[in-house]
C-alpha cells in the first residue's frame, strides 16, 4: 500500500483556493443548517417555537427538554426506545456478520453438492428488499409469536446476501497457499476459520459493522409493523409516533430532542469505528 | 529422519493424466530435487507427497507406511511454499509456533523449539515482528523456521527461492543446503532452475510432461544424460543437438562433417555436444559460421551456425574472445568421450 507517491502535487493558491473553500463551506452550511435548527428547537420552549420568527440561537431549556424526552417521552420514554434501537441495530449487525462469515466460508472453502445453487440462491435474495417480502415475513414472525419482541425485530433482517457476497469476494483473494500451509500445520477447517480467516477479515468486519449498524438503526417500516407495544418501539419509528393524530398539538421541543438523540449513536459509531477501520487497514497490509 | 518411497505414482485430473508413473526410493537424509520446465508435473508430484493432492494410483510411503489416505498433518511432513504462505496477522514467533500449538505441545516446549529454530536461522531479533515488516529473505527464513520447528520426517520445498533476487537466491541456496546437511532431514525440493538442482541435489529427478526422464546424481545426469530432454535441460547454456547419420565410431552431420564419438552410432542419430566441450581446433570437424558473441568475463559464448546449414550452435570458450577477433568460419573439435549420441527416433541415449 504505497500511497506516498504524491509529493509532486501541484500547490493550490490564489482564487481557486478561495473558490473551492467557499463551495465547501456553502455545502456544509446547507447540510448543517436543518440540524442546527433541530438542535435549537430542542433547547427552547414550545411557545418560542410556535411564535414566528423561529429562534436561531439555543435557548435555556436544554436540560429540561432532554430530561423530559429521555425519562417520559410522549408514548414511551426515549431511553427505552434508544435501548430497543441499540439492541436491534447491534443484533442485526453482529448477526449478519456472523451468518455471512460462516456462509461465505462454506461456499468458498467446501465442495458440497449444490454449492453453486446455494450461492446463486443467496445472491438472488439481494434483489428482494425487506419491503417486497414484508407481508409473508410478517405472517411468519406473527405465527412464531415474535411480535413485540427483540427477536422479531432482529431475526427477519439478519440474513444478508450483500455481506455474504462481500466476504466471499474477500475469501477468494486469500491465497490458496495459506489454506494449504494451515492444513500442513494441522488446522482443521473451523480452526483455520477462527485462527486465520477471521483475524484477516477484521477490517472488512469493521467496515461492515458500521454499514450494518446504521442499516439496523435506521429500520423504519419493519419495527413500525411488528411493534404495537410502545415499550418495544425503536427510536426512528418512535419519532413518527410522537406526532399527534388529530388536533392535538405536537410537543416540538421534545420531538426535536428525540431526533437529536436518535442521530447520536450512528454518528458515534462512525467516528469510533473509523479509527479502528483505518488502523485495521494499515495493519493488515500484506 | 525417514525414508520416502514412491511406487508407480500417477495423477489424473478428470481424463487427463498429468503424472505418468513415478518410482523412486529416497534414503534417509537424502536431498532429492525435482527439476523440470513449468507444467511438467513437478509441483503436482510434490503436492501429492504433501497430501494436498490425491493420488490417482500408486503408493506413497513414508518410513515404509502407506500415507496415500492420510491428511497432511498426519504424514509428519513440513512444507515451504513458493510465496512463503506466512500468516499475515501473526508475529514471526506465532507463525512458527502455530503447528505446535495445534498439536497442543506444552508452552515451554513450543518456546524452546521456536527459539532454537530462530537461533539457527538468525531470526531472533525478528520474533515479535509481523511478516510484512520483514524482507524477502527473512520471510523465506521464517517459512523454513516454521518447517523446522515441527521436526518433520520429510521437508518439502516448492520453488522456495523463485521470489528472491539473484544474489539472495544464491545465498539462500547455500543456507538451505547447509541446513539440510545439519539437520539430516530427508528432503524433496521442486525447482525449474537447473543450477539449483545441480548444486542442491544428492539425486535429481528430471521431469518432462509427467514422466521422470532421468533419476540420478547431478553429475551423472550431466555426464551421461539419458535422453535429449535431460541433456538439454541440465547444463547452461544448453547442449547443442545436431542431427546426423551414425557411422560406427563417428557421426556424419548433414553438411558432411565427420565427428568421432566414443559410443556406437548406427542409423539416424542426434549428436549432443555441450558448448563447454567444443574446443578451438583449426583441424576440427565442426565448422561454425560465427555470429554474435557474448563475453561474460571468465568465458565467452560464441553463437553461430553449423557451416552449410541453418542449425544454431553455441560454443563456450574460456577467456575473452572479441567478436572482431573471430574468423567468419571457426572450426571446433570435440573430444570423443564428451560427445553424446541419442537415437533420433525416441530421443534416448544410445548404449555403449
Amino acid at each position: 500500500m504505497a500511497a506516498g507517491g504524491h509529493s509532486g502535487m501541484v500547490e493550490r493558491r490564489g482564487a481557486s483556493l478561495w473558490l473551492t473553500h467557499a463551495g465547501l463551506i456553502l455545502g456544509v452550511l446547507v447540510i448543517v443548517f436543518p440540524i442546527w435548527l433541530a438542535f435549537v428547537a430542542s433547547t427552547v420552549t414550545q411557545a418560542e417555537i410556535v411564535r414566528p420568527p423561529m429562534p436561531l440561537l439555543p435557548g435555556d431549556q436544554f436540560l429540561e427538554n432532554y430530561r423530559k424526552a429521555l425519562v417520559s417521552g410522549i408514548n414511551a420514554p426515549v431511553a427505552t426506545m434508544l435501548l430497543n434501537s441499540a439492541v436491534m441495530a447491534l443484533g442485526i449487525a453482529f448477526g449478519k456478520i456472523a451468518i455471512s462469515l460462516l456462509s461465505a466460508f462454506a461456499i468458498v472453502y467446501f465442495r458440497f453438492p449444490g454449492r453453486r445453487v446455494f450461492f446463486w440462491l443467496i445472491f438472488l435474495t439481494l434483489m428482494l428488499p425487506v419491503e417486497v417480502r414484508i407481508v409473508p415475513t410478517y405472517e411468519v414472525v406473527a405465527r412464531f409469536g415474535m411480535l413485540n419482541s427483540h427477536a422479531g425485530l432482529i431475526l427477519p433482517l439478519i440474513a444478508s446476501a450483500t455481506a455474504t457476497f462481500l466476504f466471499r469476494q474477500f475469501f477468494m483473494t486469500v491465497p490458496d497457499e495459506l489454506v494449504e500451509a494451515a492444513r500442513v500445520d494441522g488446522a482443521r477447517p473451523m480452526r483455520f476459520f477462527l485462527d486465520i480467516l477471521l483475524p484477516m477479515s477484521r477490517t472488512n468486519i469493521a467496515a461492515l459493522f458500521v454499514i450494518l449498524f446504521i442499516y439496523g438503526w435506521n429500520q423504519y417500516l419493519w419495527p413500525l409493523l411488528i411493534t404495537t407495544d410502545p415499550q418495544m418501539n425503536t427510536i426512528v419509528m418512535g419519532i413518527k409516533q410522537m406526532f399527534p393524530s388529530g388536533d392535538d398539538w405536537a410537543d416540538w421541543p421534545v420531538i426535536m430532542a428525540t431526533s437529536i438523540l436518535a442521530m447520536l449513536p450512528p454518528v458515534l459509531v462512525v467516528i469510533f469505528m473509523q479509527k479502528l477501520f483505518i488502523r485495521g487497514l494499515v495493519e493488515s497490509e500484506k | 529422519m525417514a525414508t520416502l518411497s514412491l511406487t508407480g505414482v500417477r495423477k489424473s485430473f478428470g481424463a487427463t493424466e498429468v503424472i505418468h508413473g513415478v518410482d523412486i526410493d529416497v534414503a534417509e537424509g537424502e536431498f532429492i530435487v525435482i527439476v523440470g520446465p513449468s507444467g511438467c508435473g513437478k509441483s503436482t508430484l510434490l503436492r501429492m507427497v504433501a497430501g494436498l493432492e490425491t493420488v490417482s494410483s500408486g503408493e506413497i510411503a513414508i518410513n515404509g507406511a502407506r500415507v496415500n489416505e492420510r491428511e497432511p498433518m498426519d504424514r509428519n511432513i513440513a512444507m515451504v511454499f513458493q510465496n512463503y504462505a506466512l500468516y499475515p496477522h501473526m508475529s514471526v514467533f506465532d507463525n512458527m509456533a502455530y503447528g505446535l500449538k495445534i498439536a497442543r505441545r506444552p508452552k515451554a516446549e513450543i518456546a524452546e523449539r521456536v527459539t532454537e529454530a530462530a537461533r539457527l536461522l538468525q531470526l531472533e531479533p525478528f520474533l515479535k515482528r509481523k511478516p510484512r515488516e520483514l524482507s524477502g529473505g527473512q520471510r523465506q527464513r521464517v517459512a523454513m523456521g516454521r518447517a523446522i520447528v515441527r521436526q518433520p520426517d520429510v521437508f518439502l520445498f516448492d520453488e522456495p527461492l523463485s521470489n528472491l533476487d539473484a544474489k539472495l537466491r544464491v545465498q539462500m541456496r547455500l543456507e538451505i543446503k547447509a541446513l539440510q546437511r545439519k539437520l539430516g532431514v530427508t528432503s524433496l525440493y521442486v525447482t525449474h532452475d537447473q543450477v539449483e538442482a545441480m548444486t542442491l541435489a544428492d539425486r535429481m529427478i528430471v521431469m518432462n510432461e509427467g514422466h521422470a526422464e532421468q533419476i540420478g546424481a547431478p553429475l551423472d545426469v550431466y555426464e551421461r544424460p539419458a535422453t535429449v530432454f535431460a541433456a538439454q535441460f541440465i547444463g547452461s547454456p544448453s547442449m547443442n543437438i545436431l542431427p546426423g547419420e551414425g557411422a560406427g565410431d563417428a557421426v556424419v552431420l548433414g553438411n558432411g562433417a565427420r565427428v568421432p564419438v566414443a559410443q556406437r552410432a548406427e542409423g539416424k542419430v542426434l549428436l549432443g555436444v555441450r558448448p563447454e566441450h567444443l574446443v578451438l581446433d583449426p583441424e576440427g570437424a565442426i565448422a561454425l559460421e560465427t555470429g554474435t558473441s557474448e563475453p561474460i568475463g571468465a568465458l565467452t559464448l560464441v553463437h553461430g551456425r553449423l557451416e552449410g546449414s541453418t542449425l544454431d550452435c553455441v560454443a563456450s570458450l574460456p577467456g575473452v574472445h572479441r567478436e572482431s577477433g573471430l574468423p567468419a568460419i571457426q572450426r571446433f573439435s570435440v573430444p570423443p568421450g564428451l560427445a553424446h549420441v541419442f537415437d533420433a527416433g525416441n530421443g534416448r541415449r544410445l548404449a555403449g
